[in-house]
């Protein structure tokens, strides 16, 4: 096989975004097998551990810190990263790592709805389509069209625009903005499904369309989109950061990962701490979760 | 018989295109007219610092605005003009739209042309060099490193990149644009995402030509390594990758918010960002549109050019469409 994996490469690009579908039977998913792709991918160990620790955090911030986020010690503003601040302080002299850490709630919780919103919407318009067909068909795919003409930016600042600011309202900017793809994924994958034959066979033998759409297309559609929203997990967490960056996402005192990298520009100079270490948590956790969609993504099935 | 098939597959490219765009501006109209309040409010409350502007005074605003018109007959309005090239003034500065974006236009292609430049020369680069090198870490860790570019936020690129190169090694101006010099930082950040990009497209396609039989056929008449690589191979991988080019064309222009907004440029990524900041919905729909506009023309153009480049498209009678 040629198909050594390009990493990130969202799927609507590729013309194909289908993993092979595993022979199941052949190969379970025994507590063995697991073990042994895992031992010999260190680095997607890695990103799981990452992913968890955010996860942990966003739930649970005390685990990681007893600082608190919102009030620091003033005499104490700008105390470079050491073992009493991980991360350092900022101008107000609040903990930096502290911060990060209850900015890991909102962040998630606005990257999980952005992906919700697609999920769902996407979702429900490419089965629609390609389970209805015809007219409809037709409509829902013009319209996922135009929605791929438009910049994914572009419209949620739109989008933005017409909501107002805030965190949610961010979220499902982001959200609606890449309904698109899940809605052109979704819908080849009904189109592969709907000619089984063991969807013929529940038809043939007097099944509801409701019967074979539920037990039958779904199930055996939804693994791609799956992943796809494991990628999109990824490309959510960049968007929503970079709308909190330019001060649309939570108002000022509420940490969020991108509006504490925009708060620490103002002391590039005298202060690296204040962007470069939250930004490495950004960064690191967008790296862990395309990682991990790459082992969903075919490689854990090409795996023996 | 040719030039008439060219000519309606052009035809129908071209009305293709025309549909796209009025869908684009039709999908911008009803986002934006989903807005609870309306601008004329937004723009009454932002022109006069106290809050006494009576029922009668916003009435006469919105008369005059058109926004007590109902829906339809606003958007047939609006569309009217818009055909004709006026999207409307803007409300925070009551300048037309379509004057605001041409002039902040200029400064920002000038930096989308040199990040998609520097994006087409590395990622290009390192694509040719991952798929050539024999040594399989160089491989490995070239093919890696577009995961990268697309997985680290283009704001926090800038930021570090204005830390390290302005404040402490003061090569580079961190802000404004002034000279040649400003362009560099801005220009790099704004390059990685697309350049990870292009190199992934086209690692990908380069790696399935060098599978096909007529590379085998030039390797066993003793055509050299090299010679494979970038007469045969890259030149048939490089086709699609060219149909990407309109994404990154939309990805450089949307991404430009972002890094005007970082360096402090002047442009049109900052008049967007203002434009959301104080809810003006006819610039925000003008950028909107104007960013189907670019991806569409590129595409539109991209179209055109293919069936010269690979003319089994046009004589198989084949449809192209991009994603």
């Amino acid at each position: 096989m040629t198909d050594v994996l390009v990493p990130g490469l969202p799927a609507t690009l590729v013309e194909a975004p289908l993993p092979a579908a595993a022979p199941a039977a052949a190969r379970r998913t025994t507590p063995r097998r697991l073990g042994r792709f895992l031992v010999r991918r260190p680095g997607l160990v890695l990103s799981v551990v990452l992913v968890l620790l955010v996860v942990v955090a966003a739930f649970a911030p005390g685990l990681f810190t007893a600082q608190d986020p919102l009030v620091g010690e003033p005499a104490d503003n700008f105390a470079a990263p050491g073992a009493a601040h991980w991360f350092g302080t900022d101008e107000l002299g609040r903990d930096v790592f502290s911060r990060v850490v209850h900015g890991a709630a909102l962040s998630l919780k606005a990257t999980l709805v952005a992906v919700g919103v697609a999920f769902v919407v996407g979702g429900l318009l490419g089965l629609v389509a390609g389970f209805v067909g015809r007219w409809v068909e037709d409509l829902i795919m013009r319209v996922v069209d135009v929605l791929l003409s438009i910049p994914a930016l572009f419209l949620s600042l739109a989008l933005v625009t017409a909501l107002g600011y805030g965190t949610v309202e961010v979220a499902v900017a982001v959200g609606v903005a890449s309904v698109a793809g899940f809605a052109r994924v979704m819908r080849a994958e009904v189109l592969r499904v709907r000619t089984a034959v063991y969807v013929e066979a529940a038809r043939s033998s007097g099944v509801r369309w409701y019967g074979v759409l539920a037990r039958h297309v779904l199930p055996n559609a939804l693994g791609p989109v799956l992943v796809l929203a494991t990628l999109e997990l990824a490309t959510a967490v960049l968007a929503v950061s970079s709308l909190s960056f330019l001060g649309y996402g939570a108002a000022p005192p509420a940490p969020e990962w991108g509006n504490l990298i925009s708060a620490g520009r103002n002391y590039l100079g005298n202060a690296w701490w204040l962007t470069t270490l939250p930004g490495l948590v950004l960064a690191g956790t967008v790296l862990a979760i395309n990682r991990i969609a790459r082992a969903l993504d075919g490689e854990w099935a090409a795996a023996r | 018989m040719g030039g008439s098939a060219t000519g309606r597959y052009v035809l129908r490219r071209l009305a293709q295109a025309v549909v796209v765009l009025w869908a684009a501006y039709t999908v911008s109209f009803l986002v934006l007219d989903a807005l609870p309040g309306d601008p004329v409010t937004a723009m009454a409350s932002a022109g006069m610092d106290s809050g006494a502007v009576d029922q009668e005074q916003l009435d006469q605003l919105r008369a005059e605005y058109g926004y007590d018109d109902p829906m339809l007959v606003r958007y047939l309005d609006h569309l009217g003009s818009a055909a004709t090239g006026d999207l409307g003034d803007s409300v925070a500065t009551g300048r037309p739209v379509v004057d605001t974006i041409a002039q902040a236009l200029p400064p920002t292609l000038q930096l989308a042309g040199a990040a998609l430049a520097l994006a087409v020369l590395l990622g290009g680069g390192l694509a040719l060099v991952a798929t050539y090198s024999r040594r399989r870490w160089l491989r490995q860790v070239l093919l890696s490193l577009p995961g990268l570019g697309v997985s680290v936020p283009t704001f926090w690129v800038g930021l570090v990149l204005v830390q390290v190169l302005s404040f402490q090694l003061r090569l580079f101006p961190a802000f404004g644009n002034s000279g040649p010099s400003s362009l560099v930082l801005p220009a790099v950040t704004l390059a990685i995402p697309t350049g990870a990009l292009v190199a992934q497209v086209l690692a990908k396609s380069l790696l399935t030509a060098l599978d096909e039989p007529y590379v085998q056929t030039a390797r066993a008449k003793g055509a050299g390594r090299a010679r494979v690589h970038l007469s045969h191979a890259l030149r048939n991988a490089s086709l699609p990758a060219l149909t990407v080019v309109g994404l990154l064309a939309g990805q450089l222009l949307a991404n430009s918010v972002v890094v005007e907004t970082v360096f402090s440029r002047d442009g049109l990524g900052r008049v967007t960002a203002g434009a959301v900041g104080s809810q003006d919905l006819p610039l925000v729909q003008g950028v909107v549109v104007l960013g189907a506009l670019v991806f569409v023309l590129v595409n539109l153009a991209v179209d055109l050019v293919y069936p010269l480049l690979d003319r089994r498209i046009v004589v198989a009678g084949g449809r192209r469409s991009l994603a």
